[in-house]
C-alpha cells in the first residue's frame, strides 16, 4: 500500500514543482501565471467539453505509450510508433474507404486489423533487421520514420488524395467509430470515442500478455539480462522480432481514434508526433500499462492545454513549457525517487 | 612498534547491514598478517576503510603509531599504504612501464620523462628480484604476473604496508607459489603485508600472525604457530556442523555424453576449443581443470547448445545434440547468465522452464503453480529469506547460487553442467552446493565440472581433464593425481606424452 | 508530508478555479470582436499569415474592433481550435487562414449558424453549397504566379530558373504548376528546377531547409528562383544573398528580407481580404454563403513593380509583363501547364 502512495506521490509532487518553474518563465515574459494557468485548467478540466478534449489527445498517447513500453520490456528502444501509426492509418483508411459494402460488425475489425497488421510491418522491419544483421533499432526505427511520412505523402498526393486537399476520401460510413456525445451526450462537441475503450482493452491484453505468458516471461527476461536469456536458450532474435512487431501493431491502432472517430479520413501529419510523445508517455510511467493511462491523460491535458492558452502567450512559449513540464516531470520523478529511497533508509 | 593500529572500527551500510562491528586490530611491523574470515565476514570492508575508499563510523586508526584520518586513497598512499584489489586495476592494452608509473608519472618539461621513470622501476625489479618485462603489455601477461605488477604499482608508490585482497583467487599452484616467495622477500625488506584470504592452508603457510573474523566482529587473534587448519575453521564458520555427502559408487554405468573431435570458434572466430574428445557416464563427475580463458567457457556453451560446434559432434543419451535439449547448467557467472536480479526469486526458479507444462495453464502461466514448486525448493534447498517474491537481488551470493543449483539440477536433465559453481561461495554455501551435485551424481546423472579450484575438483570428481590453449592434454583419474601435478599440466609445463 | 501536499494541492485548485471564472467572465460589451486562427506557419512567416495579420490590425486601428488569435502548435488541432472561438460569446466574426480549413471550417459553420466564419483560400468544392454564415475567401494565385514566371523566365540569364516549395500538396503544386507554365510561355528552352522542403506542415517551417534548397538550385545554375514556402522561404533569400542572385516573395511584397535579391514578389491581397470582410460584418452587411474570387482583374493578386525593384526589372521585361496581364485578363492564356 505505502508502495502504491509512494509512486503516485512522486510524479504528483513533480508536477506541481513544474508547474511551479513554468509559472516563473511565465512571470518572466510579463504575463500572469496564475491567470495563464487558470485558463488552462478551466479549458481543460473544468468543462465537460475540455475533459472530452482531454481523453481525445490521450487516447492515441495510450496506444504509443504502450508500443514504446511493450519494446522496452524486451530492452529495445522503438523510435518508430511515430512511422508505424502513419503506416498502420493509412492501412486502416484504406481498408475502410475500399470495402465500402461490408457491414460495420465486418469493417470495424477489419479495420482494426489493417492498423495493426500496417503497424506491425513497420515495426517487423525494424526488428529484422536489428535481429538478423545487427544494425540499431534506434536508427532503424528512425529512418522508417521518414520512410513512413513520405510513403504516405505520396500515396495521398498522388494515388488516393482528394484534389486541393491533403487527404483521402471519407471511409465508409459503417467504419466510423461512435463519439461519446453522441451515445452519451457527455462531453458535447469533442471528438472523444470509443477507440478509448480500445484502448483500455489494449492495455488489459498488454498487462495480460507481458505478465502472465511464458512470451511474456521471455520478453522480460530478455530486456532485463540478454545474457540470462541466452543461456535459457530463448530464441533471442524470433523475440526481438516478434517484440518490435507487435509494438509497431499497437502503435498502428492508435490511428483508429483520429481516422475513425473524429475526421474520417486519412489526412497527412494527422499523427501530430503521438509517436514520440509515446516515448516520454513510456519513459514516465515506467512502462507501466496502467500508469501509462493516467501518464497519457496527463500528457493530454498538456496537448489541449496548448491550445486553450494559446490566445493568451505565444505559440513557441506554450510549445517550451509543453516541452519543460515534460523534462522536469521525468527530472523530479528520479529526483523523489532518491529521495524516497533516502526517507526510507532513515525511517 | 604497531605498523596499523584500527580501534573499535564499526561501519554500517545502508543503515542496516553491520559490515563492522567494533573490530579492532594490531598489525606489527614487517609482519605478514592475515584476516580471515567467510565471505561477508566484514574483511574487505575494514580493507576498504584501512585503504580511505569509505570512512568508518566509529572508531580510530594509528599508522605508525600517530592518529590519523585516511578519507582517500590518495592519503593512503602519502602514508605508504597501498592495495592489491581482488580484480587489478590494470590498463590492458599499455605497457608494464605504463601500468606502474600511470598516475604518478615522472615529469620533465610537461613531458613524460620516460627514462628517468624506467630507471627507478627497473632498481625496484631488481631489488625485490620480481621479475617481469617492463615493454610487455599487461594484456599479453599471464595472471600471475599482472598480480606482479600491481605489487611492483604499490613499491613504485613507496608502500611500507601493503594490502593483498585474496591474492590466490585467480592463481595456479605454482604462482601461488612465487607469489608466497615474493611476499617473503618483501617481508625480509621490511614491508608490512596485510592479507586477507579464506584459503586456511595459505594462511598456515605464509602467515605471522592471524586475526579471525566472523558477522563483523573479531573472534579470535592468533599467532600462526599457535593454530591448526581445523582451529582456524571452526573461529570462521562458528560452532555449525558442515556436512559432508560422500559419493556412492554406481554400478551400472551408461554413456550420456560424448563429445567428438569438437571444435569450437569463439567470438573474434578464434579456435578457441581444438579438437577435443571425452566422454561422461551416468554417475560420474568429469572435472575440468585449467587456467581461465583456456577455452572452459567455450567448451562449455557448445556442450549446454548455447554455441554452435565449428566441427565434431556431441550426442547425449546417443542422439545428436540438439538446440530443444533443455539441459541443467549452472552456469560460471551468474550474475550475467545465471539469473535475472530484477526479478523474484520464484521468476527466477523458472528461468529457460518457463515453457514446461508443469507450470501451463491454458496459454498462461500458472501462478500458484510457479508458487507451489518456488516454496518447494526454496525449503529443500535452504534459500533464505525464505520468500519467494522479493526480488533475487536481495539475496547474499550464496543463496542466488542456490537458487540457481536448485532450478538447474531439478530440470529434467541427464547431464547437468556446473561451471565453477561454488566461486564466491562461504564454506557453508560451497559444500551444499557440493552435496547437492554428489546427490544428482549418485542419483544416476552425468555432471560436468568445470573450476578453477582444484580442491574442489579433487573432492568431487571421478576423472579430471586438464585444458591447455583449446586441448584437453591429459585426463586424470582422481584419485591418482595431486594440486601440484594438475598445475603442471594446466600451465602447459607438462603436456600429455603421445 | 502527505498532509502537507495534499494541503497544496488543494490550495492549488481552488486558485485556478476562482481565477480561471474570473477571466472568462471579462468581456467588453458593445465592441466587435474578431477570432482568427493562423496556418501552421502561424505569425512571423514574412507573408501569408503575416498579411492575414495586417489586415486585422488594420481594423482595430481603423474600425475600432478587437481581435484575438491562435496559432496552432504541434498537437493542437483546427477544429478545437475554431470551436474555441465559436463558444466564446463575445466573437461573432471567425477566420480560418489557408485552405486546409476548409472542411473544418465549414463543419463549425453549420454547427454555429448564430457566427460567421470567413476562410482564406477555401477549397471550393461545386458538388457542395457553402453555408450562408460562412464566405470564402479564393484568390487566383495561379494568375499571379504565371505573371512572376513570366518575369523570370524573361530575366534570367543562365537560361536556368527555380522552384522551392512548402509542404508537396496540391495547393502548392498549383503555384509550381502556373509558375513553370510562365517561364515557358516567353522562355520555352529555360530550365526550371523544382524543390520541395518536406512533406508535413513542418515544411513551411524550415528556413534550414529552404536556404539548402535554394542553395542547390543555384549550384545547378539557376539565377532566380521562386518559393511558396511560408517561413521556409527565408532561408531561400539568404541563399540569394549569399549567392548574389536573385529570388521571388510570396503574398507580401519580401522585398525587404534580402534588399536587392529579391526581383519581385508575388502578392496575394490576404490583408485587403480580410479587412473587407471585417468591415462588410461590422456595417452589418456580411455575405456569406458564397465564394469571393481574387484574381489579377481586382488586384487581388499582383506582381511588385516599384521604386525599389524597378532597376531588377528591365523596361521590356515590365511591358511584356504587362501584355500578359491583360491576355491573362482576358482569358486569352491558359495559365496551367498541361
Amino acid at each position: 500500500m505505502n508502495k502504491v502512495i509512494y509512486s503516485i506521490l512522486g510524479p504528483l509532487a513533480a508536477i506541481i514543482i513544474a508547474l511551479f518553474i513554468g509559472a516563473i518563465i511565465i512571470s518572466l515574459i510579463g504575463k500572469d501565471p496564475v491567470e495563464v494557468y487558470g485558463v488552462l485548467f478551466y479549458g481543460t478540466l473544468g468543462n465537460s467539453y475540455g475533459i472530452g478534449q482531454v481523453l481525445f489527445k490521450a487516447t492515441p498517447l495510450i496506444f504509443t505509450g504502450l508500443s514504446v513500453a511493450f519494446a522496452f520490456k524486451a530492452g529495445l528502444f522503438n523510435i518508430g510508433a511515430e512511422g508505424q501509426m502513419i503506416i498502420g492509418g493509412f492501412a486502416a483508411a484504406w481498408t475502410g474507404f475500399t470495402f465500402v459494402t461490408l457491414p460495420w460488425i465486418i469493417l470495424i475489425p477489419l479495420t482494426i486489423i489493417a492498423a495493426f497488421v500496417g503497424g506491425a510491418l513497420w515495426g517487423f522491419i525494424a526488428g529484422y533487421l536489428k535481429a538478423k544483421y545487427g544494425s540499431h533499432e534506434v536508427i532503424n526505427t528512425i529512418m522508417l520514420n521518414f520512410i513512413a511520412a513520405a510513403l504516405a505523402s505520396y500515396l495521398v498526393n498522388e494515388i488516393y488524395g482528394i484534389p486541393a486537399t491533403i487527404h483521402t476520401p471519407e471511409v465508409s460510413g459503417s467504419s466510423f467509430l461512435l463519439r461519446f456525445d453522441a451515445i452519451t451526450g457527455l462531453f458535447p462537441g469533442s471528438p472523444f470515442n470509443t477507440s478509448f475503450l480500445a484502448a483500455i482493452l489494449c492495455t488489459i491484453i498488454f498487462y495480460f500478455i507481458i505478465n502472465r505468458t511464458p512470451f511474456g516471461y521471455q520478453i522480460r527476461t530478455l530486456g532485463l539480462n540478454k545474457n540470462a536469456a541466452e543461456y535459457a536458450r530463448m530464441k533471442i532474435k524470433k523475440l526481438v522480432v516478434l517484440s518490435m512487431l507487435i509494438s509497431g501493431g499497437i502503435a498502428g491502432i492508435g490511428s483508429i481514434n483520429f481516422i475513425f472517430g473524429y475526421k474520417h479520413y486519412y489526412e497527412l501529419g494527422f499523427s501530430e508526433g503521438a509517436g514520440y510523445i509515446g516515448i516520454a508517455v513510456a519513459l514516465i510511467a515506467r512502462n507501466n500499462p496502467f500508469a501509462i493511462i493516467i501518464t497519457a491523460f496527463f500528457f493530454g491535458i498538456l496537448e489541449y492545454g496548448g491550445l486553450t492558452i494559446n490566445t493568451m502567450v505565444p505559440k513557441e512559449l506554450v510549445t517550451i513549457l509543453q516541452a519543460l513540464l515534460i523534462i522536469l516531470v521525468i527530472t523530479f520523478v528520479r529526483i523523489i525517487d532518491v529521495l524516497k529511497i533516502k526517507f526510507l533508509k532513515s525511517a | 612498534m604497531l605498523a596499523v593500529e584500527m580501534i573499535a572500527i564499526t561501519k554500517t551500510f545502508a543503515e542496516k547491514v553491520i559490515a563492522n562491528n567494533s573490530i579492532s586490530l594490531s598489525v606489527k611491523k614487517g609482519e605478514v598478517h592475515a584476516i580471515v574470515g567467510e565471505n561477508g565476514a566484514g574483511k574487505s570492508t575494514l580493507m576498504n576503510i584501512l585503504y580511505g575508499m569509505y570512512p568508518p563510523d566509529k572508531g580510530k586508526i594509528q599508522i605508525n603509531g600517530n592518529e590519523e584520518i585516511i578519507n582517500s586513497p590518495a592519503r593512503a598512499i602519502q602514508l605508504k599504504i597501498g592495495m592489491v584489489h581482488q580484480h587489478f586495476m590494470l590498463v590492458p592494452p599499455l605497457t608494464v612501464l605504463e601500468n606502474i608509473i600511470l598516475g604518478s608519472e615522472p615529469e620533465k618539461n610537461l613531458l613524460l620523462d620516460f627514462k628517468k621513470a624506467k630507471e627507478r622501476v627497473s632498481q625496484i625489479t631488481s631489488s625485490f628480484k620480481i621479475d617481469v618485462n617492463l615493454e610487455t603489455k599487461i594484456e599479453n601477461l599471464p595472471v600471475g604476473l599482472q598480480q606482479r605488477v600491481e605489487i611492483l604499482k604499490l613499491l613504485y608508490r613507496n608502500a611500507e604496508i601493503l594490502i593483498l585482497d585474496e591474492p590466490t583467487a585467480v592463481l595456479t599452484p605454482q604462482e601461488t607459489n612465487e607469489l608466497f616467495n615474493t611476499i617473503d622477500f618483501l617481508k625480509s625488506e621490511g614491508k608490512t603485508i596485510i592479507l586477507i584470504t579464506h584459503k586456511l592452508n595459505e594462511v598456515k603457510a605464509i602467515s605471522d600472525t592471524i586475526t579471525v573474523l566472523r558477522h563483523g566482529k573479531v573472534v579470535g587473534v592468533t599467532g600462526t604457530e599457535n593454530a591448526t587448519i581445523e582451529s582456524i575453521a571452526r573461529l570462521m564458520v562458528g560452532e555449525d556442523k558442515i556436512y559432508e555427502e560422500k559419493k556412492a559408487n554406481i554400478r551400472e554405468k551408461k554413456l550420456i555424453l560424448e563429445v567428438k573431435n569438437v571444435t569450437v570458434l569463439n567470438e573474434n572466430s578464434v579456435e578457441a576449443v581444438k579438437d577435443v574428445s571425452f566422454e561422461i557416464n551416468s554417475g560420474e563427475i568429469l572435472g575440468i581443470a585449467g587456467v581461465e580463458g583456456n577455452g572452459q567457457h567455450e567448451l562449455v556453451e557448445a556442450i549446454s547448445s548455447i554455441r554452435k560446434p565449428a566441427k565434431g559432434k556431441i550426442t547425449l543419451n546417443n542422439a545428436e545434440l540438439k538446440e530443444e535439449h533443455n539441459i541443467a547448467h549452472i552456469p560460471a557467472d551468474r550474475h550475467r547468465n545465471g539469473i535475472v536480479m530484477d526479478f523474484s526469486v520464484a521468476e527466477n526458479l523458472i528461468l529457460g522452464r518457463e515453457k514446461e507444462n508443469l507450470f501451463k495453464k491454458d496459454i498462461t502461466i500458472d501462478e500458484s503453480k510457479v508458487k507451489t514448486f518456488a516454496e518447494k525448493l526454496v525449503h529443500e534447498y535452504d534459500i533464505r529469506p525464505v520468500d519467494i517474491d522479493i526480488k533475487i537481488k536481495s539475496l547474499s551470493g550464496g543463496n542466488q547460487q542456490k537458487a540457481v543449483v536448485a532450478r538447474e539440477i531439478t530440470k529434467n536433465s541427464d547431464l547437468i553442467i556446473a561451471s565453477h559453481p561454488t566461486r564466491g561461495l562461504d564454506i557453508k554455501a560451497a559444500s551444499f552446493v557440493h552435496n547437492a551435485l554428489i546427490k544428482e551424481s549418485d542419483k544416476g546423472k552425468a555432471v560436468l565440472l568445470v573450476s578453477s579450484d582444484l580442491a574442489e575438483l579433487l573432492k568431487l570428481s571421478d576423472r579430471i581433464a586438464v585444458i591447455y590453449n583449446g586441448q584437453i592434454n591429459v585426463i586424470f583419474d582422481a584419485d591418482k593425481t595431486n594440486e601440484y601435478e594438475l598445475g603442471l599440466y594446466m600451465t602447459g609445463s607438462k603436456v600429455k606424452n603421445e | 508530508m502527505k498532509r502537507t501536499i495534499i494541503l497544496s494541492l488543494i490550495l492549488l485548485s481552488a486558485l485556478f478555479i476562482s481565477c480561471s471564472k474570473k477571466s472568462v467572465q471579462t468581456t467588453e460589451s458593445g465592441k466587435l470582436k474578431v477570432g482568427l486562427v493562423f496556418d501552421v506557419g502561424g505569425r512571423g512567416d514574412k507573408s501569408f499569415n503575416d498579411a492575414a495579420y495586417r489586415g486585422l490590425e488594420k481594423a482595430k486601428n481603423e474600425l475600432g474592433v478587437d481581435f484575438e488569435y491562435i496559432e496552432p502548435g504541434p498537437g493542437a488541432d483546427r477544429e478545437a481550435a475554431l470551436r474555441q472561438f465559436a463558444t466564446r460569446p463575445d466573437i461573432k466574426l471567425i477566420f480560418g487562414i489557408g485552405f486546409i480549413f476548409t472542411d473544418e471550417i465549414t463543419k463549425m459553420a453549420q454547427e454555429f449558424p448564430n457566427k460567421d466564419f470567413a476562410c482564406v483560400d477555401y477549397t471550393y468544392d461545386q458538388t457542395k453549397t457553402i453555408p450562408p454564415n460562412l464566405l470564402a475567401l479564393e484568390f487566383k494565385e495561379d494568375e499571379g504566379c504565371f505573371l512572376v514566371g513570366a518575369i523570370a523566365g524573361l530575366t534570367t540569364k543562365t537560361q536556368a530558373v527555380g522552384f522551392v516549395g512548402g509542404m508537396e500538396s496540391p495547393l502548392i503544386k498549383k503555384f509550381e504548376k502556373s509558375y513553370e507554365a510562365g517561364v515557358k510561355y516567353v522562355n520555352p528552352e529555360c530550365k526550371v528546377f523544382i524543390s520541395y522542403a518536406g512533406v508535413t506542415g513542418d515544411a513551411f517551417k524550415n528556413p534550414g531547409k529552404g536556404k539548402e534548397l535554394a542553395l542547390g538550385q543555384y549550384s545547378q545554375g539557376a539565377d532566380i528562383i521562386f518559393h511558396a514556402s511560408g517561413v521556409t522561404g527565408l532561408g531561400v533569400f539568404e541563399a540569394a544573398r549569399e549567392t548574389k542572385k536573385l529570388a521571388i516573395g510570396v503574398d507580401s511584397d519580401q522585398y525587404n528580407e534580402a534588399p536587392g535579391f529579391i526581383l519581385t514578389s508575388m502578392i496575394k491581397s490576404v490583408d485587403v481580404a480580410v479587412f473587407d470582410c471585417i468591415r462588410q460584418e461590422k456595417d452589418g452587411k456580411f455575405n456569406g454563403g458564397k465564394a469571393e474570387t481574387f484574381g489579377l482583374n481586382s488586384k487581388g493578386v499582383d506582381y511588385i513593380y516599384n521604386d525599389k525593384n524597378n532597376n531588377l526589372i528591365s523596361e521590356g521585361t515590365r511591358k511584356r509583363a504587362e501584355e500578359i496581364r491583360e491576355l491573362i485578363i482576358a482569358g486569352k492564356i491558359a495559365t496551367f501547364l498541361k
